[in-house]
């Protein structure tokens, strides 16, 4: 099934004109509306006039996370805030989070994008659908929640936690889909076998797995222990969220809804576009959109553009998988984690030195982060013989970190001196996760 | 200037408007419900049908609906639609016993995101209005069901979630946040993390209006928060079985809330005869739902204890008003918006060997924060290791948070030193100012 | 080549640590040493006494948590830097020490400590030929 075939299986050339025809229309919306875009572009000597096909789209500045920071919080909006019906956040590399506005068209898009998602992974109006993403501020929940109400199959919001109870609803409710991160679902099947759930007591048939990096390795585990179909979705929300690409039944590459998400592989050194094929960073323009519109938006993930046609009948251009990323943003359960937002909350506090360790590990198929920080000397000192004192610091900083990173962090105080000194970003990190 | 009524013609129906107007929908209710096995057997044991159905009064020959019955029909027993036709489902919390399960059709999620929309806009919230819902999503029905009624009325929505106060504070202040719904509970906690990081909730932020909800707390209470915060807070009520939030609010009266007498009928009982209570009585709500698709219930019983106050206000709204929630007629309690039953706390303890079978939970206000610690015996002094000791504590506290989705304090203490009572312990102590 | 101590669960409130005096006192059971670290809630008292078995038992009865468990006594000469070289040799052989106290017992420094690794601790004691004391050592000394 193809939930709008109009627009999931044009020709290249009508996707083209169709394409060329947004891109103008983009422009121009932003130039009028957008006053950082503007700028940017009378600076370029570009009109909107100039902008008339999709391969006008290489003459456009780039967009970059650092813009959103600076422009914080409502700086890169488009439409006026009476129009605007939700925010969104996700993390930004420091203390403010970035923050994307969504009109009321907006968050109809998002549906109909996922509703094409879930139905290109068989997903019909008579499944029961669990969606076991964060609800709230991040996009994952709420966005696969109106995508699957949308379509009009059954959708339970179950969120994060109390997995032993969300497994005896799958089970009693015959949960047919579900939508997790790929380590959750590991995770399920890790918890199924303690309860003494087999895969013959549910009737799992559709995973949409997105919001951390997975291998075809992870998919196949899942695939027999929980005995379904695992899919890949990709998204994010500077763009929109989850739903800007899917793969279809074919698992062969993640279809781009490239009606509303220009894509472009982009050389991220020279900032020069790639060959087809070939790896680089993966840029998104949004096309039809009203609340925060983003022109050539540096994504910093790392993947190619697949050539060819897919066997589904779908022609929207194929994403490969995501091979890395082109910053030392981590993903920790779903959450995007930079470690310069640690080295802000630590420089917060004054009691700690500004030496810091972050210690991504998984443990039972679930990520765990380990934030080490050092004591000053003179705290120290004065507080070793206090672990009352030890236990608030330890505390003030595991709530600082959970407020800024929106993940929670166990948290080890270090003696002055303990921690290596760092030579090089990447030394603040030990990612002992295996991918 | 805009209309104070988000619908004016059903917010401002005359009693008379209003009776006929539940009669009708009454019938087709009776009806839709009969189409279902379990309405059927009830109906039959009662010896009624559809036609004994004539007057607003004959709601009361309906048989009442309980708690239990949605739990035995669990999962799918109350549907009285085709599951194809759902598009949500709610669950209660907690794995002890069945949970009850909730079933909304679309046209059902419309009219609850009317409902929160029409209270959002009665308590002068407009579309160019900075909502912020500071309460838990997912099944927790304070999240979607807010958040789908501000996106109605048009206002930017922001899902904040609950907890992460630093963050919290920080939308308020840079979203220009004008209105917060939350828990009360955790409105005091908010201002105490505003003082800590010296922000003036009068002088630094827009904030306007609070909608309060989902756990029990006095006038009193609420006057504090009015003054902490300096804008005026708005008791709401709902409960999961009816849709979630959205059955009840207080206009800007103040003086009771209005129960939306187009989408339930009201009735008061003595929890003991379940014979009505004249006006003015306390007794149990119960709510029969008038505009339900999905999961249509006849005369629930909710366990809340409330009163009438009167038919008519100076809003303009002839809606019935009710008091705050006074208690409950059974041993739920409401903490921070999570309603909860001693019975899963036992469970959850029962399961580790190295407790005793004693155990006290104590309710608080700290700080104007609700707590709440359970206090458990060993069994055994099992170990000569600290670390063991702390690690069963931690563990103890992780078992109860995925239970009850609040995390506890853990208290371990010798065996001998809890209350043990005849018969019937005294599991939970409830020091909390809520009911007085 | 161990000695037996009792654990004790101590709330952190007022009145707990004389219940437990007193139930010794009233038993006749005399405490050779002892040791106890602030903490926030409850902690565990740690001794070492005369009859430990009975003690044990008599605690239980006034229904007082408690546990025996085996733990090393050392005994070190009442010297500077005999301490540090006991445990240099546990150090060495990468046994780690959960917690240790000491106390004196006639001019001899005695000192208790538990590890996770009681074999090795037992080995290493025996290859470096430590002086240690076990239980029957201890009640004709009390």
């Amino acid at each position: 099934m193809i939930y709008n075939p109009n627009k999931e299986c044009m020709s290249r050339d009508e996707m083209s004109a169709l394409q060329g025809k947004r891109l103008h229309k983009i422009v121009e919306y932003v130039y009028y509306n957008v006053p950082f875009y503007r700028n940017k572009l009378q600076n370029l000597d570009i009109r909107p006039d100039d902008i008339q096909t999709i391969e006008d789209i290489t003459k456009l500045p780039f967009t970059t996370k650092k813009d959103l920071r600076d422009n914080y919080p409502f700086g890169l909006q488009a439409a006026p805030q009476s129009e605007i019906i939700r925010v969104h956040a996700s993390s930004g590399t420091t203390g403010n989070p970035t923050i994307v506005g969504y009109t009321r068209k907006d968050i109809g898009v998002w549906s109909e994008c996922m509703a094409r998602c879930l139905t290109a992974y068989g997903v019909t109006r008579d499944d029961i659908f669990s969606v076991a993403y964060g609800y709230g501020l991040f996009t994952g929940g709420l966005g696969a929640h109106y995508g699957v109400e949308h379509m009009g199959a059954s959708v339970i919001p179950t969120g994060t936690g109390n997995t032993e109870k969300h497994l005896k609803l799958i089970r009693d409710l015959g949960v047919t889909g579900i939508a997790c991160t790929p380590s959750y679902a590991l995770y399920l099947a890790e918890t199924m076998d303690k309860m003494g759930i087999k895969k013959e007591d549910i009737r799992l048939k559709v995973g949409a797995f997105g919001a951390e990096p997975w291998t075809e390795q992870m998919r196949q585990e899942i695939e027999v222990r929980l005995g379904l179909k695992g899919y890949n979705i990709y998204g994010l929300s500077e763009i929109m969220g989850p739903s800007v690409s899917y793969e279809c039944q074919e698992q062969n590459g993640s279809h781009i809804n490239e009606d509303h998400f220009f894509p472009e592989i982009i050389n991220p050194t020279t900032l020069e576009p790639l060959p087809l094929g070939q790896t680089g960073e993966l840029v998104f323009t949004t096309l039809p959109k009203e609340g925060m519109p983003l022109l050539r938006y540096r994504t910093r993930d790392l993947c190619s553009l697949m050539p060819g046609q897919c066997n589904c009948g779908r022609t929207n251009i194929r994403m490969g998988r995501i091979e890395g990323r082109s910053d030392d943003m981590l993903i920790i359960r779903g959450i995007n984690v930079f470690p310069s937002q640690v080295e802000s909350v630590i420089l917060s506090i004054p009691e700690f030195a500004p030496h810091y360790m972050l210690i991504v590990d998984r443990e039972r198929n679930l990520d765990t982060l380990l934030v080490q920080a050092e004591l000053r000397q003179e705290v120290f000192t004065s507080t070793f013989d206090t672990p009352a004192a030890v236990d608030a610091l330890e505390k003030k900083l595991a709530s600082r970190l959970k407020s800024v990173l929106s993940i929670a962090a166990k948290v080890q105080l270090k003696a002055p001196g303990s921690i290596q000194r760092s030579q090089g970003k990447s030394a603040h990190v030990i990612d002992n996760r295996k991918l | 200037m805009s209309s104070p009524y988000f619908n004016p013609e059903r917010e401002t129906m005359t009693r008379a408007q209003i009776e006929a107007f539940q009669l009708e929908r009454l019938k087709e209710t009776v009806r839709h419900c009969l189409t279902n096995p379990f309405y059927q057997k009830k109906f039959k044991e009662a010896g009624i049908t559809a036609d004994d159905i004539q007057t607003l009064a004959d709601v009361r020959k309906l048989p009442f609906t309980t708690k239990n019955d949605l739990r035995e029909t669990y999962p799918f027993g109350m549907s009285c639609v085709p599951l194809k036709d759902c598009v949500r489902l709610h669950s209660s919390s907690g794995t002890t016993g069945n949970p009850t399960v909730i079933l909304h059709t679309k046209k059902d999620l419309d009219e609850w995101a009317n409902q929160v929309a029409r209270n959002l806009w009665m308590v002068g919230l407009r579309p160019d209005d900075v909502f912020q819902n500071s309460s838990g999503y997912g099944m927790f029905t304070g999240g979607l069901g807010f958040q789908y009624g501000a996106e109605r009325l048009g206002m930017l929505t922001v899902p904040a979630a609950a907890g992460n106060s630093l963050r919290q504070i920080k939308f308020i202040k840079d979203f220009g946040t004008t209105a917060i719904h939350a828990v009360p509970s955790y409105v005091t906690r908010l201002y105490e993390v505003m003082q800590e990081q010296g922000v003036d909730p009068r002088r630094d932020t827009k904030l306007r209006v609070l909608a309060i909800g989902a756990e029990p707390h006095s006038e009193e209470q609420r006057q504090r928060i009015e003054q902490m915060m300096g804008v005026k807070a708005y008791n709401s009520f709902g409960m999961s079985e009816m849709c979630g939030p959205g059955v009840g609010f207080e206009c800007p009266e103040q003086n009771g809330l209005h129960f939306w007498e187009d989408y339930y009928i009201v009735e008061i009982v003595n929890p003991e005869t379940l014979q009505p209570v004249p006006d003015g009585e306390i007794g149990e709500l119960v709510l029969t739902t008038l505009c339900r698709e999905a999961m249509p219930l006849l005369r629930y019983r909710t366990r809340d204890l409330t009163r009438v106050l009167g038919r008519s206000c100076p809003c303009g709204r002839n809606h019935i008003r009710l008091d705050r929630m006074r208690g409950r007629s059974d041993d739920m309690m409401v903490l921070r918006g999570v309603n909860i039953f001693p019975i899963q706390i036992e469970k959850i303890l029962m399961q580790f060997p190295e407790l005793g079978n004693n155990y006290l939970i104590t309710l608080t206000t700290d700080q104007d924060n609700d707590n709440m610690t359970v206090e458990v015996e060993l069994a055994e002094m099992f170990t000569d290791d600290y670390g063991r000791l702390q690690q069963l504590g931690k563990d103890i506290t992780r078992a109860l948070k995925d239970e009850i989705l609040l995390t506890p304090r853990v208290k371990l203490v010798p065996r001998g030193t809890l209350p043990v009572s005849e018969g019937k312990a005294v599991r939970v102590v409830d020091k909390r100012k809520v009911y007085q | 080549m161990t000695i037996v101590q009792l654990s004790i669960f101590i709330e952190n409130r007022s009145g707990t640590l004389i219940k437990v005096l007193e139930v010794l006192k009233d038993a006749q059971i005399q405490i050779i040493a002892s040791t106890i670290a602030d903490t926030a809630e409850y902690g565990i008292y740690r001794l070492i006494c005369s009859e430990p078995q009975r003690a044990c038992e008599e605690l239980k009865r006034a229904g007082v948590p408690v546990s025996l468990s085996n733990v090393f006594a050392l005994e070190l000469d009442n010297q500077p830097g005999c301490a540090a070289e006991a445990i240099a040799t546990f150090s060495r052989a990468h046994i780690s020490i959960s917690y240790m106290y000491s106390f004196l017992l006639g001019d001899k420094g005695i000192l208790v400590f538990r590890t996770d690794n009681a074999e090795q601790a037992r080995q290493t004691i025996l290859e470096n030929h430590l002086r240690y004391i076990s239980e029957p050592d201890l009640s004709c000394l009390a």
